[in-house]
């Protein structure tokens, strides 16, 4: 019941785009049509559900000091934890060029630069400095990243309709998107407070 | 200026140069105009301190991650670069962590996350691709200062505007200090020093209660917009057309 208490917190909460603004870049960018920002956000729950557990093993049995080594080697923790997500993000990217290849060509330079999606690393080192079990960082893995890809369409789904609108010339594009994501995260807030018992 | 000193066939700080350091302050700004690095940016603006350690750690990985990876521009090999970029990047964050966690732990735990978070720093990628791997030592580290310093311009201006109005104070929780600039004494966490309780400034306008919008992370995205609002209104080539 935890698991599933972690993953909705995570998910709307204590939402990863709304309340702590991360993957803002990538969120801004592929955010202007539904079907692309559909196909990012399912590789980000993925890649986010993946290296969540990965990292926490690292960081288990690798890098603390109770680790195979016996000793605290937290100082390579960046490293390898960018490793990991680089890896898995190039196999994200090549199960998606078998299975759709569409899919691949629409989503094009996005799909690698999901390695600098801050959310990315942000959720394991949030794991790390939270202190989770490794059940709790497959909930809290999954949870993040399907709240960033609740975000993703939902101001996709904006953006499609704010084109119909007479917003001024010098806010149209990025400074409207800027302030339709403030209101977004208010709206979210609205579900703060509420206690998961996590 | 300096041209006269160094006038060979590449001056050391010449008028192309100088531009280096000073586009990416307004038209070709890092956060307004080429939307990088919003991700771990805007967490940290809810004190100018905080902001201001953040400026400087980017502006130090921007500018020496863009030296190094200048410096080894012709022995990386295509495919691999972006491994090599990144192992650069997390070194230089890691010592910026490690200086900070000795040098003041309130402010590191404080700031925990975001420091690790400059690795995904997509100014400091973004940097490297389009201008390090392309272009000599001395021009990259420039560039890479340039692009530090308008980022951490935009974040200092979303800080000082979020703290001013959300905790009526100005470097709160800095080594020195922090000043009461409007509404009552807000000193409340235990290493905020407040010194200007008194001074006078405070009592002015003791009527103006903390606007609590400023300090949620939503008010950011708002002050920011406005920036672009304001930035794009006298600079009308960056309008967005489509």
């Amino acid at each position: 019941m935890d698991a599933l208490n972690l993953f909705l917190k995570a998910a709307f909460v204590e939402n990863m785009v709304l309340a702590y603004f991360l993957g803002m870049c990538s969120y801004l960018a592929v955010s202007k049509t539904i079907k692309t920002a559909f196909g990012l956000g399912l590789a980000v729950i993925f890649v986010l559900g993946i290296t969540m557990p990965i990292n926490w093993l690292i960081n288990e049995y690798l890098l603390s000091d109770t680790g195979i080594f016996g000793q605290d080697l937290t100082f390579l923790r960046f490293i390898l934890f960018i490793a990991v997500i680089a890896s898995m993000v190039q196999l994200v990217e090549m199960v998606i060029e078998k299975f759709s290849p569409s899919l691949y060509n629409s989503l094009g330079i996005f799909l690698p630069l999901i390695t600098v999606n801050c959310a990315i690393l942000g959720g394991s080192l949030f794991m790390v400095s939270r202190e989770y079990n490794f059940g709790d960082s497959v909930a809290f893995g999954m949870g993040s990243g399907f709240g960033w890809f609740l975000a993703i369409i939902a101001i996709a789904a904006i953006r499609e309709k704010i084109k119909y609108s007479n917003v001024p010339p010098a806010l149209r594009g990025l400074g409207m998107a800027f302030i339709i994501t403030g209101l977004m995260g208010m709206a979210f807030m609205s579900l703060m407070g509420i206690d998961l018992g996590v | 200026m300096a041209e006269t000193a160094v006038q060979e066939k590449e001056p050391l700080f010449g008028k192309k140069e100088r531009k280096l350091l000073t586009d990416p302050l307004d038209s070709n700004n890092p956060v307004t105009v080429q939307v990088l690095g919003i991700c771990s940016a805007l967490a940290v603006t809810t004190l100018t301190f905080k902001a201001l350690v953040m400026s400087v750690a980017v502006v130090f990985v921007c500018g020496f991650a863009a030296l190094i990876t200048s410096l080894l521009r012709n022995l990386i090999p295509g495919q691999v670069r972006m491994i090599v970029q990144l192992v650069i990047i997390a070194g230089l964050v890691t010592i910026v962590e490690l200086t900070l966690k000795a040098a003041s732990y309130p402010v590191y735990k404080d700031l925990s996350v975001f420091i690790g978070l400059i690795i995904t720093n997509c100014i400091v990628m973004g940097r490297l691709e389009a201008f390090s791997l392309a272009n000599k030592p001395w021009r990259s580290f420039l560039d890479g200062i340039g692009n530090g310093l308008g980022y951490g311009l935009i974040l200092i201006i979303i800080a000082v505007i979020r703290e001013i109005f959300g905790k009526g104070t100005l470097m709160a929780g800095s080594p020195w200090g922090g000043i009461n600039i409007i509404g009552a004494n807000n000193a409340t966490t235990s290493y905020w020093i407040n010194t200007a309780a008194e001074s006078g400034i405070g009592t002015w306008f003791s009527w103006y209660a903390n606007n609590g919008l400023m300090v949620l992370p939503a008010s950011s995205m708002f002050i920011i917009g406005v920036i672009i609002w304001v930035q794009r209104s006298w600079n009308k080539d960056l309008v967005d057309i489509s």
